[in-house]
Formats: C-alpha cells, sequence, structure tokens
C-alpha cells in the first residue's frame, strides 16, 4: 500500500474548474498525521507506519491524569486506588503510554498504513496534505452509509419483475435454485439483509485543490459514509494520470 | 454545511455587483464566452428567464426563446466563468416562479406584460442605452 492520511469528510459541493464546468466536489479535511510507532521486521515481522488522527478531549485527559495520580497515591498508601469505571476514563494509560514513546498526546484514532519502505519515516514527524498535489489521483477508504434492511434490487442490483400486466412478481429476489438437485439453496445467491455500514473504498478520485494551511483536500466525485465520518485517503498507486 | 465547505463555495461565486437582479418572467441577454480551438468570442443568448433555482455556487438559470420557430432552452450555471454578463433587457410581470407553462403556448399567448416597479426605470435606461449603442444585434443560432 501507498502512504495514506486520515482525515474527515466536511460534506460536498460544486466548484468551477479551469474551463469553466462545474464538477461535483467532497470536501475533506485531513491531517495532520502525527507517526505514532514505526513497525519493521525485525520487531514485528511487517513493515508499517502507525498514525493518529485528532486530539482527544480536554476531559478524557485530565481524567486519565487523575487516574494516574490516583494509582500513584494508592500503591503509596498500600491502598487499592479509587478510580473512576474503565468507560468514564476514556483513555487508557496504555494509550497514554503509547503516544508518550513518541512524544505525542494520545490522538483521536490510530491507524496503520503498510509501506514497502519506512525508511523515509520516523516517529514523530507530522504528515500533512502537501503530501497530495493537485490533479493527482488518490483512493479514498470510509464506511458507507447504512441502508438497513434492504432488497436485492438495490442490495445486489438484480433486476425487478413487471409492475403491471398482473405480474405480481414486482420486487423480489426470484428463484432460489432448482430442486431435487441440489436441494439447497447456493452459496452466493443474492438475498435481502442488512446493507452499508461497511468499509467501502472509492478508487482514483481526483485532487481539485489542496489547501495545506487549513488541512483540505477537495476531490472530484464522491466518498463513502456521512459527513464528519472518518476516511483514509491514500495515494493510488501510477496516481499520476489524466488530467480532466 | 461545515463553515470550510462554505468558503470553498464562497471563493467561487461572482461578486454581487456582476449579477443583476432578475427573476422568472425577465427578458434577459446571456454573454456566452465562446472557445472555438484557439479564438474566443462572445455569442449573446436573448431570451426569457422561466426558471431561477438552487443556491450558492449550484444556483441555476433557464432562458427559453424562439429561434425559427423552435423553441430553444438553455439553463446555465449563474456563477459560470464561461458568463461574460447578463443583462437585463425588460422586465416581465408573471404570478409563479417557473413560467414551465410558457413551453405549451406560442405567439400572442406566450406575451409577458411588462413589469411595473423598481426594475422599470433601470431597464428602460439599459434599453435605451442598447439600442442607441447597437440597433438591432439580435444573435442568430
Amino acid at each position: 500500500m501507498t502512504i495514506a492520511l486520515l482525515g474527515r469528510k466536511l460534506g460536498m459541493t460544486r466548484v468551477f474548474i479551469e474551463d469553466g464546468t462545474l464538477v461535483p466536489v467532497t470536501v475533506l479535511e485531513v491531517g495532520p498525521c502525527p507517526i505514532v510507532q514505526i513497525k519493521s521486521p525485525e520487531s514485528d515481522r511487517y513493515t508499517a507506519i502507525q498514525i493518529g488522527y485528532g486530539a482527544r478531549r480536554e476531559t478524557a485527559l485530565r481524567r486519565a491524569e487523575q487516574a494516574r495520580e490516583e494509582r500513584a497515591r494508592a500503591r503509596e498508601e498500600g491502598r487499592r486506588p479509587r478510580i473512576r469505571a474503565p468507560k468514564q476514563v476514556l483513555v487508557t494509560q496504555a494509550a497514554l503510554g503509547h503516544a508518550k514513546r513518541a512524544g505525542l498526546m494520545p490522538p483521536r484514532v490510530l491507524r496503520e498504513v503498510r509501506v514497502d519502505d519506512a525508511s523515509g519515516y520516523e516517529v514523530g514527524q507530522e504528515l500533512r496534505v502537501d503530501l497530495f498535489e493537485v490533479g493527482e489521483r488518490v483512493h479514498v477508504t470510509g464506511t458507507s452509509k447504512g441502508r438497513g434492511f434492504a432488497g436485492t434490487i438495490k442490495r445486489h442490483h438484480t433486476s425487478r419483475g413487471p409492475e403491471t400486466h398482473g405480474s405480481r412478481y414486482h420486487r423480489r429476489p426470484g428463484s432460489m435454485g432448482a430442486s431435487a438437485d441440489p436441494s439447497r439453496v447456493r452459496k452466493g445467491k443474492p438475498g435481502a439483509g442488512r446493507m452499508g455500514t461497511a468499509r467501502t473504498t472509492v478508487k482514483n478520485l481526483q485532487v481539485v485543490q489542496c489547501d495545506p494551511e487549513n488541512n483540505l483536500l477537495v476531490l472530484r466525485g464522491a466518498v463513502p459514509g456521512h459527513n464528519g465520518s472518518l476516511v483514509m485517503v491514500s495515494k493510488a498507486p501510477n496516481g499520476k494520470s489524466r488530467k480532466a | 454545511m461545515h463553515a470550510a465547505v462554505r468558503e470553498i463555495e464562497k471563493a467561487q461565486l461572482k461578486p454581487k455587483k456582476d449579477v443583476p437582479d432578475f427573476r422568472a418572467g425577465d427578458t434577459v441577454r446571456v454573454s456566452l464566452r465562446i472557445v472555438e480551438g484557439k479564438t474566443e468570442r462572445v455569442q449573446d443568448f436573448v431570451g426569457v428567464v422561466i426558471a431561477r433555482r438552487g443556491g450558492g455556487v449550484c444556483e441555476t438559470f433557464t432562458v427559453r426563446r424562439i429561434s425559427f420557430g423552435i423553441g430553444i432552452e438553455r439553463t446555465f450555471p449563474l456563477h459560470s466563468p464561461r458568463i461574460e454578463g447578463i443583462k437585463v433587457i425588460r422586465h416581465g410581470r408573471v404570478r409563479r416562479a417557473k413560467l414551465y407553462y410558457l413551453r405549451n403556448l406560442r405567439g400572442k399567448k406566450a406575451r409577458i406584460s411588462e413589469r411595473r416597479g423598481a426594475g422599470r426605470k433601470k431597464a428602460m435606461e439599459a434599453n435605451a442605452e442598447e439600442s442607441n449603442a447597437a440597433p438591432e444585434n439580435a444573435s442568430a443560432e
């Protein structure tokens, strides 16, 4: 995989490009992403960089700090520490320690990006949107919007039955298969079920604008997920192609 | 809408002075920049505004004209850089925002009476100026 950054989908709008064409775009806030850890073949048997995104709330950090102090006090006094339920502490000591090794505060999200060669990166380094340039192609990974319990037409793009002429077979899933042989429904038969809320990647979106000052990236086309949802933007392999 | 998205949108909009005040029923002259190979020229499209829709960068307006007996409708993005200018020739008095009914009318029935009001004087002036400068400059398609 090529280098990727974490970000947030802000919303869609339209933009006029040089020749006056109006194109639909998605605006993302991307980065800055500090490198929290570098995984090497020696220590982890594979090469990857771990990046973070977003700041934890003040409250969360304060509670974590309080918990740490209380633990130390309790140890001195030889009693059990009185700390909040784990749910209320929000930031665990493990997360705090992990970030501390990189000299950072614990970020809201951590993700790993597999790279072939991590030698150009170092822990604590901050990756920013200026990694991407206008005209370049990128892949965007996110969680698609939930569609609830959807039928086969929406979920698998099966064709529909006739609407009239007494068909009575409007949006049904079709034949389940033959009778005696195989006496069961074959695997992979398109059926109704929960749709969406799945990891989805949209490939080869073109970078229309890049604003390193405000950490904004403007891409042509749509990106999976709701506004405000987490996305991962990676460089498309051989991404420097066609200009629209 | 997120503030950052709004900023990006705002950067696309034309300054207010470049967009005249017009609505459905008005007759406008839209000057279009047309690129033919390497040369660029301006072509006018004159007709009645039959609809305005959308907001921000997405705002568009539809102009209808009768050209050689055939109704032509063109929809333009209001803030398109390909539009050199929009000039209101006449304010029309209409009672709805979308004049799709004009598609079914022709000749005398498709007339729109002039709107009396704030914009009228300005339109008359523009009209006079227009006819002095270039008498009968109706563009042919």
